[in-house]
């Protein structure tokens, strides 16, 4: 009998690797990116180049000192994923530092410090911004007028400059604004919905000037995902459906005291993104079927609550870093029945 | 003619790899031509050793008994082809890792003698018994899976099933040996479950068949007259053979964990071990050889060959043109549960339905494993609803426990998880892994507390005895202190009955104290008269 060691079936593999799953979300990050370029200009740009790249230098330098092999879990794809995810994220005028920053939190304490690939429990990108927007909320609320609202957006160079941290050079002011969400959330003023609508420039068609155009691009991106079967329909239909459809009992028939209509929550901030690709994450979301929609909605309904009743404009980093930390409990909670065991 | 059911429940999940059946499928049946040596496993698992019909040196005919079976299960084994017996010895075998099982050896010689079959038997005047004894006779065993001896699960089964199931699903990729058998010799698989039917007294027959396989189909639905068989043609999807699954997405009766089908009212076959009974019933014919799949792109020409049991792989596979610069590995069945050869001298048995002779290309070995991400395809395609990504947590880092808790004993084997991995983890290896040691852990548990048992059995025996002897030492004092009672009691009783002649002490002390006085008395009276003697002093 020979000592070769020969392995056990199955002797046959898909094929598919873990980073083309990863592969197909970035690639399925391109409407979204195409609609915040056009809307926001030259520093969507800037952030899409330099975040990533902070992310992969961070993840590469980690690995080095743990004496893992870098190039081969590079490969992967999961760290330049994590630097695209936040560099959607960031807003346009972020300075370098910001994004270094951001990424660095996010690949070094939020992932490789829990061991890397598939064994945080929160989602490295959502925790990179979390931490960036309670240190720095100034830099991080600084969201730019969307194209045909405003002025103009920033040029090249003065975009360069923001990007740079020459804010002496570059007055910013001129250029930024409150979105949607911010003015929704502040007081109507004592007018109906549809009064404030009209008297808004940033209010577009359904939701914020531009905002629907990127949250249109990720729904996009989103569709083609669950088309290929990257991620599952649980978890953004749940998400969605919670946030419609709590916004639609707090619109109050749009009346002054409403919070904004259903559209608006949809459309407005990181909604689509959100659902699509941040609560998708297979590694931090709950494990079964059932367990996601649990986690879906949860999301989804706190993502409303921050909106509605926080100080925040936009919840979806909070509300997704609150559904990670329930997903042990909902694990726990939602074990499917085992074929052949007793009901 | 008839019109195929439709399935009563669907199986969760499953995998839909590329079938490759059609390789195999180009020609009709083959014979291979009569290999020079053949190496006759006749010893069975888990039985003890059979009755040794012939011994070295003697010469066989084709079909002549070579060892009887002593167990209850244990079958007749039978010489495949003509010969003079070479060697008889223990030998490795394809589906088992340690050890070997007894097998006898036979140079094979042509010979012009016919077959030496059993008489036929005519089943409309043969009793149960009669039958289930032929079927040991012939030496058959359970063809698909874990070649379980016929006549033993169908004695179980008699009086007890009202369904018979044919698992027709060869779900597995590149195994067509049921589809060959079901296009060529459908009637003597009809035949022989209608046998069983009688048999076992069950009312219907239910073939279930994947949609994959449509000759196959044509050909049961032309022979199909009997209103008792019903054909359901299920959607191509692996793991649908597995018995529990079939049974559930057939009857709908979901077969609980580790429960047999028989009690739930299902006795399943496959279709060549109908085939088989039927020859052995209705032509006397021992279970000599079988149809199986010799495929795999390593072959110039594969297809399904009616291969003598005992033939080596190896000749097998060359008789196929094996191409050996090609050819990377074989497998023993197919490519989801197949065993990897360690060597090709091992011989085709009854278990063996197909050998896949592959190439580098055809069957890449998997990529090395990368972490998991939770994506959860492996729950998606899990039949039995797991959830392998916490199983694979849970048995990577030794909680077996929690593996238990999360049903890793129900896991079925099937390697969907481990096909549709992204990560490429040996998901099902682990699981393989990990269910051994839980075995071995119950076990260990089970020892220690049988120990715990006896030792606290003993500390209460122990206890026990302490407490009679004390009970017993209490007993004995109090009984001699009662026969001291009585004792006194007694004499107390002759006091009483005879005062007089008893004096009381005071009374004997007085007369004695009296008989003293006058002793002295009369000697003071005596002492005038006598001097009392020298160096006396006086009183």
């Amino acid at each position: 009998m020979s000592s070769r060691v020969t392995a056990s079936s199955p002797h046959m593999h898909l094929g598919h690797g873990t980073s083309q799953v990863m592969q197909l979300v970035l690639l399925a990050t391109v409407p979204g990116f195409t609609a915040l370029f056009f809307c926001f200009g030259w520093g969507v740009l800037f952030n899409l180049l330099w975040v990533p790249a902070c992310a992969v230098a961070c993840e590469a330098v980690v690995l080095k000192l743990r004496r893992r092999p870098p190039l081969a879990t590079l490969c992967d794809c999961s760290a330049l994923l994590t630097g695209v995810l936040l560099a959607a994220a960031l807003p346009p005028t972020a300075p370098w530092w910001l994004g270094l920053l951001g990424s660095g939190l996010a690949i070094v304490l939020a992932k490789q410090l829990y061991g890397g690939l598939g064994f945080n429990p929160f989602n490295p990108a959502m925790v990179g911004y979390a931490a960036l927007l309670l240190a720095f909320p100034v830099e991080m609320t600084r969201w730019l007028l969307p194209r045909d609202v405003g002025d103009a957006l920033p040029d090249f160079v003065t975009a360069l400059g923001l990007f740079l941290g020459q804010e002496t050079l570059t007055p910013i002011d001129a250029y930024t604004g409150a979105t949607a969400l911010t003015l929704f959330r502040e007081e109507l003023g004592g007018q109906t919905v549809a009064e404030f609508w009209q008297s808004s420039p940033v209010l577009g068609h359904w939701s914020g000037t531009g905002w629907e155009w990127v949250n249109g691009g990720f729904l996009l991106g989103g569709l083609f995902l669950l088309y290929r079967r990257v991620i599952g329909w649980q978890i953004p239909v749940t998400l969605l459906g919670a946030l419609a459809l709590l916004a639609t009992l707090f619109h109050d028939g749009g009346s002054s005291a409403s919070h904004g209509p259903p559209l608006l929550h949809l459309f407005g901030g990181a909604s689509m993104f959100g659902a699509f690709f941040i609560a998708t994450d297979p590694v931090t979301a709950a494990t079964s079927a059932r367990g996601r929609l649990v986690y879906g909605a949860l999301i989804g309904s706190v993502i409303f609550c921050l909106r509605a009743f926080s100080s925040y404009p936009d919840g979806v980093a909070f509300a997704v870093l609150l559904g990670n930390f329930a997903v042990p409990f909902i694990d726990r909670c939602t074990q499917p029945r085992v074929r052949g065991q007793q009901k | 003619m008839s019109l195929p059911t439709s399935p009563r429940a669907r199986m969760h999940g499953g995998i839909t790899p590329p079938g490759n059946k059609q390789q195999s499928l180009r020609h009709p049946i083959r014979r291979l031509p009569l290999p020079p040596q053949l190496i006759v496993p006749v010893e069975q698992r888990g039985e003890p050793l059979p009755e040794l019909l012939v011994s070295v040196g003697d010469r066989v005919e084709q079909g002549q008994c070579l060892a009887r079976g002593r167990g209850e299960r244990a079958v007749s084994s039978h010489a495949p082809a003509a010969g003079v017996v070479t060697d008889i010895g223990t030998q490795p075998l394809p589906d088992d890792q340690a050890g070997g099982l007894t097998c006898v050896t036979i140079a094979t010689a042509p010979s012009t003698a016919s077959t030496r079959c059993l008489p036929p038997l005519d089943p409309a005047r043969c009793g149960s018994e009669i039958l289930l004894q032929r079927l040991r006779d012939a030496g058959i065993t359970g063809l698909g899976g874990a070649g379980f001896p016929t006549h033993t699960k169908v004695l179980a089964a008699i009086g007890r099933v009202e369904t018979l199931i044919v698992n027709a699903t060869e779900c597995e990729p590149f195994i067509t040996a049921d589809a060959a058998l079901l296009q060529e010799r459908v009637d003597d698989v009809l035949r022989g479950a209608s046998l069983l039917l009688q048999i076992t007294g069950a009312s219907r027959c239910l073939i279930g068949i994947q949609d994959d396989e449509p000759a196959a189909i044509a050909s049961l639905q032309a022979a199909l007259a009997d209103a008792r068989f019903q054909l359901c043609v299920l959607p191509a999807r692996y793991p649908h053979g597995a018995e529990a699954l079939l049974v559930h997405v057939l009857t709908g009766k979901e077969v609980l964990m580790g429960r047999p089908a028989i009690d739930y009212g299902v006795l399943c076959h496959n279709p060549a071990t109908l085939h088989a009974v039927a020859r052995a019933v209705l032509h006397g014919e021992p279970l000599i050889s079988r149809v199986m799949t010799l495929t795999g792109a390593a072959l110039r020409d594969p297809g399904n060959y009616d291969v003598l049991i005992g033939t080596p792989v190896a000749t097998a596979l060359q008789a196929c043109g094996l191409d050996e610069w090609q050819h990377s590995r074989s497998l023993a069945g197919g490519p989801l549960l197949g065993v990897e050869l360690q060597q090709a001298t091992v011989p085709l048995t009854k278990t063996s339905n197909c050998i896949l002779a592959t190439t580098e290309a055809e069957l890449p070995r998997p990529p090395p494993p990368q972490p998991c991400i939770r994506c959860g395809l492996c729950a998606d395609v899990c039949p039995v609803r797991l959830l392998p990504q916490q199983l694979h947590w849970f048995s990577r880092s030794g909680e077996l426990d929690k593996a238990a808790a999360h049903h890793l004993e129900d896991c079925i084997d099937c390697g969907a998880c481990a096909y549709v991995c992204p990560s490429a983890i040996p998901l099902v290896q682990q699981f393989r892994l990990a269910k051994t040691r839980l075995a071995e852990q119950r076990i260990r548990q089970q020892q220690a507390d049988l120990a715990r048992e006896r030792f606290e059995a003993h500390q209460a025996r122990v206890a026990n005895q302490q407490r009679l002897d004390e009970q017993r030492r209490h007993e004995r004092a109090a009984l001699l202190q009662r026969k001291q009672a009585e004792a006194a009691a007694r004499a107390q009783a002759v006091n009483t009955v005879t005062p007089a002649s008893t004096p009381s002490p005071q009374d004997v002390i007085a007369a004695a104290l009296a008989r003293v006085q006058a002793r002295k008395a009369a000697k003071l009276a005596a002492a005038p008269t006598a001097l009392p003697p020298e160096g006396e002093a006086p009183p």
